[in-house]
């Protein structure tokens, strides 16, 4: 499937160990930042009950959702510990700064 | 009849006569107690955590005032006995209060030992031998100047270790060739010394002192070599001497002490001693077990039975320097017929002697890893023939019997008679069969009836090991309950060490804590936050990063990712204004559910994030600012319309709820915080089942507290009554900041209050003035960083970033 890249924003619009959301056709994917400084996007759906991911606390590279406290990797979208469960990880790329994710170009054009 | 019993002292050793002496017979004497310090009998082995700021001097009082009041005795603080006329049997204070005595008790302790050098009278030079002593030094560290302590000893290095947490420049001079050269052989003592100055604490060894000098205060020390060392604050600590002076002028025996027989009974038949004053076959002692004994004796003869008698028994030393693990026991120089194993694993910095004699252990010097010092100091006790397992004694008990065992199992092993608290000189089998048989579940309960652990502490994992053992997995001791999977510590240890450390940013805590994790996780970074932010409200800059959702939104997460907003009312009371603002705000946002809550506040539910901001805006119109009905904090003071309106009402509930209220609101607690105020014991508003509650009555104000009404459900427990409103809110606001300063990250009150007890809750807020008024203090200090009201914060622009998608991105060009 082809891949459209889009630029989000800068790196420091995000905090530190923080997340912001992005809303696509795809829906709501979150954009996160580690202490490390790295950056990954992975949809704001939780696999247990669909909370918000984006409102949760990051650490490592991880977050837990604030609704009943599973915890996501943010590098594999997998539940981690005793859950199961994954959210689909998005392709994301930082140039000096510049953030850009790709989105599915087939529901782009269903848009 | 009763006899009258008059006590010189109030030290560790009388303390504990008296317990017994009440134990076993009471009643049978009227007590009188003189003490030149001016408090009540205090634990003085703690006062060096006392100094580094890992307890609180409250913390450490054996028996408060209550104690004296219960048993009928008169404590005289601050006085000082200065004779004893044997013939007319009374004693004299310096404050000129005459007493009469049946049997008089000679506890006078010890005096430190001062180097009789120039200078030695100096302001800035002091001993560390009582709280005064801390107290000074406390002071003298404010200016993180320069201190030189002489003598590294137990005492010197304690001295030192406390000062230099508290910031200042340490330098330990000692005269011997190593440190602690009596307990430790020269590689500890190597070891200890390297250890000392991993901590910034310079040491100089065979450091001999000439001189203190200074123009009428302390400027530096001057050496034999001419060398002179900076220091505005001078501790000696050399040694004791046994006070004896009284004693001796009152013409009793004494030779290094005041001489007593195996009964502790003086020259005069009327006259006992004991304590670190009293000598007993040329032995006088400095260390808290053989004075327990001597008190026990002491009892016993007091108490009429006259066939105890004192058995003298070596005792461990440890360190009580936090992250210093030392052990040393009985006999450990070379000679011609003793032999010697030595491990030494240098990467781990750990070295470990034992010293033999015909194939029994006679000394044990431990360090880096002191587990196995029960199991040695067992051996040692009994003089148990060590041949069989030789080759691998020094590898500790768990390698006894093949397979390393786990540290449970060494202790599971050790048998019933097995030393476990030296200091009280408990034994194993007693604190077991305790536990048994009075159903004891927690460690402060087996400490209050055995005593073991209750001195200086360092048995206490020892102490818990027992308790998981007899307890099975009812018991999870608190201490090793780690916070999360990031760290071994618990919270409790945790949040000592944030104090004793002066932490103040997360990453110092984990770096200093040693987290097994990089940024930690959900579980304990919350709770990081709050006792950051709780410890220093001025200097830590909150990281919201580490708090919830509803914390950093200031809103109340909702099943669908919505929010829910619910503005305060001050004690449950609106108005038309207010109504008509929140009617405009439900139109106007189109609302979808409006919703009255059990703290008597209205609730928004269903609100999209983006919106929250204009929301607040609109609400903040009205005056309306954060109900924080989302935080772990203080939530809400539910009332009762009381006097203005109940033809019940004793007082104004309405008012004082308010006023509460208004005093706390912003406050972060460690779990949601509840009040409510009721105007007569008819209890409208609910307020004995809530976290504080108040129940007005006809003279005043009965104070509730430690109530639950959610999984749990529980009725409060009374913390006491006061007449004025002014006092009603003092006592509410110094609970609620103890609370705040104790308890564990989402810990309720009521869990809080069953872990610490409540007579000590009652202790500290009611009757202990002091106290009170220091922890109210705290709370209106902290409380002028606390009080901004969020809401309005992020309406003019703060976190904006948090209510705003960072980008909408791939909508086809036209949709856009
Ligand atoms: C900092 C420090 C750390 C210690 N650490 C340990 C340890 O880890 N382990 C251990 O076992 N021991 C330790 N000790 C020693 C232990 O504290 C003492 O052995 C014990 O407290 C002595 O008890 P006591 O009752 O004999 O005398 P004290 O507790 O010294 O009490 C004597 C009291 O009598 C009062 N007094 C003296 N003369 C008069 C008078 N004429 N009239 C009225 N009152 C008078 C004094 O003011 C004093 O309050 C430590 C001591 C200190 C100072
Ligand atoms: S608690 Fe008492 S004063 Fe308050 S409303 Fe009820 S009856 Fe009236
Ligand atoms: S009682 Fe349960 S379902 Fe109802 S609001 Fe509270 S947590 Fe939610
Ligand atoms: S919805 Fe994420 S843990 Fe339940």
């Amino acid at each position: 499937m082809d891949m459209n890249w889009h630029q989000i924003g800068r790196i420091e619009d995000i905090p530190l160990r923080g997340a912001r959301c992005v809303s696509t056709p795809q829906g709501k994917i979150g954009v996160f930042r580690t202490a490390e400084n790295e950056v990954f996007a992975i949809e704001d759906h939780c696999p247990h009950k669909g909370g918000p991911l984006t409102q949760g606390i990051v650490h490592g590279k991880a977050v837990t959702c604030p609704l009943h406290n599973w915890v996501i990797s943010l590098e594999t979208g997998k539940a981690l510990g005793a859950d199961a469960g994954v959210v689909k990880t998005i392709p994301i790329r930082n140039e000096n700064g510049v953030l850009s994710i790709a989105l599915e170009s087939l529901l782009m054009a269903a848009e | 009849m009763t006899e009258k019993l008059v006590i010189i002292g109030n030290g560790m050793a009388p303390g504990r006569m008296l317990e017994h002496l009440f134990e076993k017979a009471p009643g049978t004497y009227q007590v009188t107690i003189f003490n030149a310090e001016p408090r009540v009998n205090y634990d003085r082995i703690m006062l060096s955590p006392v100094l580094s700021g890992e307890k609180d001097y409250e913390e450490i009082i054996i028996h408060g005032d209550g104690w004296y009041i219960k048993h009928g005795i008169t404590l005289y603080k601050g006085h000082k006995i200065v004779e004893i006329d044997r013939t007319r049997k009374t004693v004299t204070s310096d404050h000129g209060v005459t007493e009469s005595y049946d049997r008089l008790v000679i506890a006078t302790g010890s005096v430190p030992f001062i180097i009789p050098v120039p200078g030695k009278d100096l302001r800035g030079v002091i001993t560390y031998r009582d709280l005064d002593d801390v107290q000074a030094m406390l002071l003298a560290a404010q200016s993180r100047e320069k201190a030189v302590v002489i003598g590294g000893g137990l005492l010197g290095l304690e001295a030192a270790a406390g000062l230099a947490s508290r910031g200042m420049d340490v330098t330990v001079l000692h005269v011997m060739p190593t440190l602690m050269e009596r307990q430790l052989d020269p590689a500890a003592g190597y070891l200890l010394q390297k250890a000392v100055e991993e901590r910034g604490i310079k040491v100089i060894c065979k450091a001999n002192t000439k001189a203190i000098v200074g123009d009428g205060k302390v400027e530096g020390i001057e050496l034999d070599d001419g060398r002179i060392i900076p220091a505005t604050l001078v501790v000696m600590a050399v040694g004791i001497r046994p006070s004896v002076g009284l004693a001796k002028d009152a013409g009793l025996a004494i030779n290094r002490g005041i001489v007593v027989d195996h009964g502790m009974q003086t020259s005069d038949g009327s006259i006992m001693a004991l304590g670190e004053c009293a000598e007993v076959d040329g032995q006088v002692y400095g260390l808290v077990a053989p004075l327990y004994e001597m008190a026990r004796v002491a009892a016993s003869h007091l108490s009429g039975d006259r066939s105890a008698s004192f058995v003298h028994s070596d005792t461990p030393t440890k360190l009580k320097v936090t992250g210093i693990e030392l052990f040393s026991l009985g006999d450990f120089t070379d000679g011609d017929d003793r032999e010697e194993i030595v491990l030494r694993d240098a990467s781990a910095g750990i070295y470990k002697r034992l010293v033999l004699k015909e194939n029994r252990i006679i000394g044990t010097v431990l360090y880096g890893e002191t587990s196995d010092g029960a199991w040695f100091n067992d051996l040692k006790k009994k003089a148990t023939d060590i041949s069989e397992m030789r080759e691998t004694l020094i590898f500790g008990q768990a390698y006894q019997g093949g397979s390393p065992l786990d540290p449970m199992a060494a202790v599971a092993a050790l048998p019933d008679d097995a030393e476990i608290c030296g200091c009280n000189g408990v034994c194993k089998g007693k604190i077991t069969s305790t536990i048994t048989a009075k159903g004891l579940t927690s460690l402060d309960e087996v400490r209050a009836h055995t005593k073991a652990s209750a001195s200086c502490g360092s048995c206490t994992g020892l102490v818990e090991q027992l308790m998981t053992l007899t307890l099975g997995d009812t018991y999870s001791p608190a201490a090793v309950q780690p916070m999360c999977g990031c760290t071994e510590l618990g919270h409790d240890d945790v949040r000592r060490l944030i104090k004793a450390k002066g932490l103040k940013a997360i990453p110092a805590v984990m770096q200093e804590l040693e987290w097994k994790t990089s940024c930690g996780c959900a579980k304990c970074r919350p709770a990081l936050n709050y006792y950051l932010v709780c410890d220093w409200p001025d200097e830590y800059a909150d990281d919201y990063q580490s708090r919830f959702i509803n914390e950093r939104v200031h809103a109340n997460i909702q099943k669908d990712g919505t929010y829910s907003v619910v503005p305060r009312m001050w004690g449950g009371v609106t108005n038309a204004n207010e109504l008509r603002t929140i009617a405009d705000v439900v139109d106007k946002f189109e609302i979808p559910l409006v919703k009255v809550t059990g703290g008597q506040r209205i609730d928004l539910l269903g609100i999209e994030k983006e919106d929250l901001p204009a929301v607040w805006a609109d609400l903040g119109q009205a005056g309306f600012v954060s109900g924080q009905a989302y935080a772990k904090g203080l939530r809400t003071v539910k009332t009762c319309v009381g006097s203005n309106w109940c033809r019940f009402g004793t007082q104004d509930s309405t008012g004082l709820g308010i006023r509460i209220e208004k005093f706390m609101w912003g406050s972060w607690t460690p779990a949601k915080l509840k009040l409510a105020v009721s105007g007569c014991p008819r209890n409208c508003a609910e307020a004995t089942c809530k976290d504080i509650g108040v129940i007005c009555v006809d003279s005043g104000f009965e104070i509730h507290f430690a109530g639950a009404a959610g999984l749990d459900i529980k009725g409060t427990e009374v913390l006491g009554l006061v007449r004025t409103e002014d006092e009603a809110l003092e006592h509410i606001v110094a609970l609620t900041q103890m609370y705040r300063e104790q308890a564990r990250y989402l810990e309720r009150i009521y869990k809080w209050a069953k872990r610490i007890g409540l007579d000590e809750i009652r202790r500290q807020i009611m009757d202990d003035a002091d106290k009170r008024k220091a922890y109210y203090a705290s709370f209106v200090f902290s409380q002028k960083f606390a009080q901004v009201d969020p809401w309005s914060e992020r309406v003019s622009g703060k976190d904006k970033h948090e209510f705003k998608p960072m980008a909408t991105v791939g909508f086809s060009q036209a949709a856009e």
